[in-house]
């Protein structure tokens, strides 16, 4: 009881502090970016967007790629600080997580991804529970990831809501890149290790879909202007339903791959797939679906649900033309979170090659998340997200030097 | 036609073998450009450069453009779907995980394809001792007595004993509950083992004068006359610190396992002389008592002057991740002779197999792999494992390779080792 007391009291001061950094952020107009001016000089300058440069050259003003070339094409102005590194690529972009919401300690108290008092909770904000200072979410800025799409993790019928951020700022608001970008929903077996109902996969398919048929109800009092009363779990699924939002569905067997499409098709909402450990035994299906990917963490250990696990996924995903990211995913053990750059890795050197698996980690997550206006490559009026290397990204024996979210220096790799 | 079978294997095996063009990485000595590697009879018959003499009967293996080096070393591994000791005692000493291991498992597969040709198979972490230890060859076997790595013939040991502190052990209504119960209830059974250590002794080879036979007091003894190594679970540096006063008092030989916070007490460790067998995780967190786990234990372990091997704990690291491990210990400042050897001879060196394994020696097992490229290169893949002579692992062949990538139903009859909340 005294536990449950301290949580509130902290979520409550946490609250108050969002709102004063909030205040004052208004008041003095200024929130994470900089305005400094910074030259990074790469010998290999990776655009994504476009070919790579050699020798190459990008200008970063006011939180904002400026420029970028070649070293025959830009002028670096004298008063911008330089910094010079052997590899440079965009920020790299972390398309399913659930650190801010999970902590490293594994303790009930930063443990926050997944509420058990009820399988179907769409209401759910990540924004209410994202912790910007957990140690993880530094932990993975400092592996080159600079933005996470996180929120509540699989294993509800509906979990809650994901949200994107930078992996800087100090706060959820500071950090925030899109607050409601998608609504998790499960489908297998994993529900069943964590409510007494719904406790077998068709149960819980039959819970969703009653949930969606209220929700559509509620969406068309909605949109005709009839009066009803506020209820925050119709109005998220109203939102999906209207596709203001997507659903990021977990599935991992092909047939509740299938199960997915089919609930999919019935009420026509928009829809990322997740996990999808046996997408390459439904590869057909899921590119007639017009359903992009976000592959489970290539290095899963192949048990359970994902026993069946492929490394060579993304590259069979790749030629089917199915758009896809790569994700950290979920892990409720050792270690507590994975990190997208290494599992991309292993994509890279099991058939996908370096240009395809690193245009999933950049371009391909930011298009799939709707945020390529922002991020996922470096072009001119871009969020300055950059990450600095020592060698080739994916190598295990390549370090990090630096790296830049909104122009500013977040980590200069001690 | 089993004779007829086993006499037609045994004329392959006599039949040398030559692996030319390769680079050998022999870990005793240099790399050898445009190495020659020799096996017969499941032995290496000789490495050397170019010039090496190559029998005229020898068949000829080019390998021009690949990397050969030893089979690599898992000094901990949960493989082979065995168990350990059950909860009516924290302490098993007496039981073998030998006897329950599946040599068919399918995770035997697995592991020939991430390059591994000894393994020290363990019981779990849940009890103060869980059981003997069991070092084996994946190789394709009907027994588990085909796939032993015996260290002694004299004694007929073949493994070590797992022992574990910390919290997995503790029990929250039951014995221990506390570390320093965890210490006492290790202290009084080693001290029941001495005693029954001097009665052998007094008895002077007499059958009468023996006392009754007790395999928990059997294998501490052999423990205590170091034919047995312990391998002690640990994490925190209090931790890492108690196993090796414990193993001081009784003069145990000691394989600290995990040494999540080697990286503080590096120093004492080396003192000690106990090894280090440590593992690369791709964040910290997750677990309590290994919070301050960080890869930089390799570096530090290897500045100190510690032996230190890098271990899967499969399924934790999954097998096929091992050269991996020691890629990331070299990102983290080791040197890279160092990360070489922690794949390979040092984790030997824990199993008492340093004289058969962990390097490509004359007169050792013929145990190798031949790798695409770069050993620590993520782009590499090991694309043969080889066991005493004997081809176990060929990439070329779908049916292998399947083990190295995933697919559908691979792994179907394999039940995989859970930890739960006690690895």
């Amino acid at each position: 009881m005294m536990k449950l007391f301290d949580q509130n009291i902290m979520k409550i001061r946490n609250v108050l502090f969002g709102l004063i950094t909030v205040a004052l952020s208004a008041a003095s107009g200024f929130l994470t970016t900089t305005d400094a001016q910074i030259a990074v000089q790469g010998e290999t300058v990776y655009t994504v967007s476009g070919e790579a440069i050699q020798n190459g050259i990008v200008l970063i003003n006011n939180g904002v790629i400026e420029e970028v070339g070649s070293e025959d094409e830009v002028d670096i102005p004298s008063d911008y600080e330089r910094h010079e590194a052997a590899v440079v690529t965009p920020g790299l972009i972390d398309a399913r997580t659930v650190v801010g919401l999970a902590g490293y300690y594994n303790q009930d108290h930063d443990q926050d991804q997944l509420e058990t008092s009820n399988a179907v909770q769409p209401e759910l904000r990540a924004i209410d529970a994202f912790n910007a200072r957990e140690f993880l979410v530094n932990y993975l800025m400092e592996e080159g990831i600079t933005t996470i799409h996180t929120g509540h993790a699989p294993g509800a019928v509906i979990s809650g809501q994901t949200m994107i951020a930078k992996t800087s700022g100090e706060t959820v608001e500071e950090s925030l890149v899109d607050s409601t970008t998608t609504i998790a929903v499960t489908f297998g077996p994993s529900i069943d290790n964590n409510y007494d109902s719904p406790g077998t996969r068709a149960k819980a398919v039959a819970v969703l879909r009653q949930n969606l048929i209220e929700a559509r109800e509620y969406a068309d009092k909605r949109a005709a202007g009839e009066d009803q009363s506020r209820n925050l779990k119709m109005e998220a699924l109203a939102d999906l339903l209207d596709g203001k939002i997507r659903a990021l569905v977990s599935a991992h067997r092909a047939h509740d791959i299938m199960t997915a499409l089919r609930i999919q098709r019935e009420f026509d909402f928009p829809m990322i797939l997740e996990g999808a450990s046996e997408a390459y035994v439904v590869l057909d299906e899921i590119k007639e679906a017009d359903i992009p990917v976000v592959i489970h963490p290539l290095m899963t250990r192949p048990s359970g649900e994902r026993k069946n696990v492929d490394m060579e996924t993304p590259a069979k995903m790749k030629e089917a033309g199915i758009p896809f990211a790569f994700q950290s995913g979920y892990e409720s053990y050792v270690p507590k979170t994975r990190v997208a750059r290494f599992e991309a890795a292993i994509a890279a050197a099991n058939e996908l090659g370096f240009e395809s698996a690193l245009h999933a980690l950049t371009l391909g997550a930011a298009e799939i998340l709707g945020i390529d206006d922002r991020v996922g490559s470096i072009e001119e009026g871009k969020d300055a997200d950059i990450v600095l290397y020592d060698g080739d990204p994916f190598e295990y024996v390549t370090h990090i030097e630096g790296v830049i979210i909104n122009g500013e220096i977040v980590y200069d790799g001690e | 036609m089993m004779v007829l079978i086993g006499s037609l294997l045994a004329f392959s095996q006599s039949t040398p073998q030559a692996f030319t063009g390769a680079t050998i990485i022999p870990i005793s000595g240099e790399p050898i450009n445009n190495g020659v590697l020799i096996v017969q009879d499941g032995e290496i018959v000789a490495v050397g450069d170019a010039d090496t003499d190559i029998p005229g009967n020898a068949d000829l293996h080019d390998v021009s453009g690949k990397v050969l080096m030893p089979g690599l070393v898992d000094t901990h591994s949960h493989v082979g779907e065995g168990d350990g000791g059950d909860y009516s005692s924290s302490l098993h000493p007496d039981v073998r995980i030998m006897d329950t291991i599946d040599p068919r498992s399918k995770e035997f597969r697995k592991v020939v394809s991430g390059g591994i040709t000894s393994v020290n198979i363990m019981p779990g972490s849940g009890l103060l001792m869980s059981g003997q230890t069991v070092y084996v060859k994946p190789k394709p076997a009907d027994t588990i007595e085909e796939m032993l790595i015996v260290v002694d013939e004299e004694t007929g040991v073949y493994g070590g004993l797992k022992m574990a502190n910390g919290t997995n052990p503790l029990r929250s209504n039951g014995s221990p509950g506390t570390r320093a119960k965890s210490a006492a209830m290790v202290r009084e059974l080693f001290i029941d083992a001495q005693e029954y250590q001097q009665k052998i002794e007094a008895a002077d080879g007499d059958p009468s004068e023996m006392p009754e036979r007790d395999l928990r007091m059997e294998t501490l003894v052999e423990v205590l006359e170091g034919k047995r190594i312990v391998h002690n679970h640990t994490h925190r540096h209090d931790d890492i610190l108690t196993a090796i006063r414990l193993a001081e008092e009784f003069g145990y030989r000691l394989v600290l396992q995990h040494v999540s916070e080697a990286h503080k007490v590096a120093d004492e460790i080396a003192e000690s002389g106990a090894h280090a067998s440590i593992i690369a995780i791709d964040s910290p967190g997750g677990k309590l008592e290994a919070i301050n786990m960080i890869n930089i234990n390799g570096r530090e372990l290897e500045d100190a002057g510690v032996n230190v091997a890098f271990h899967t704990d499969d399924p934790i690291v999954d097998s096929r991740f091992l050269l991996r491990s020691a890629a990331l210990g070299v990102r983290n400042g080791m040197s890279r002779k160092a990360a070489l050897e922690s794949v390979t001879i040092a984790g030997a060196r824990m199993m008492d197999i340093e004289d058969r394994v962990g390097s490509l020696e004359e007169g050792k097992d013929a145990d190798f792999i031949i790798l695409s490229g770069e050993p620590l290169s993520v782009y590499t893949h090991v694309e043969q494992t080889w066991i005493e002579g004997e081809k176990v692992y060929d990439r070329s062949n779908p049916e292998d390779r399947d083990y190295a990538t995933g697919g559908y139903e691979i792994f179907r009859s394999t039940n995989m080792h859970i930890h739960g909340e006690r690895h």
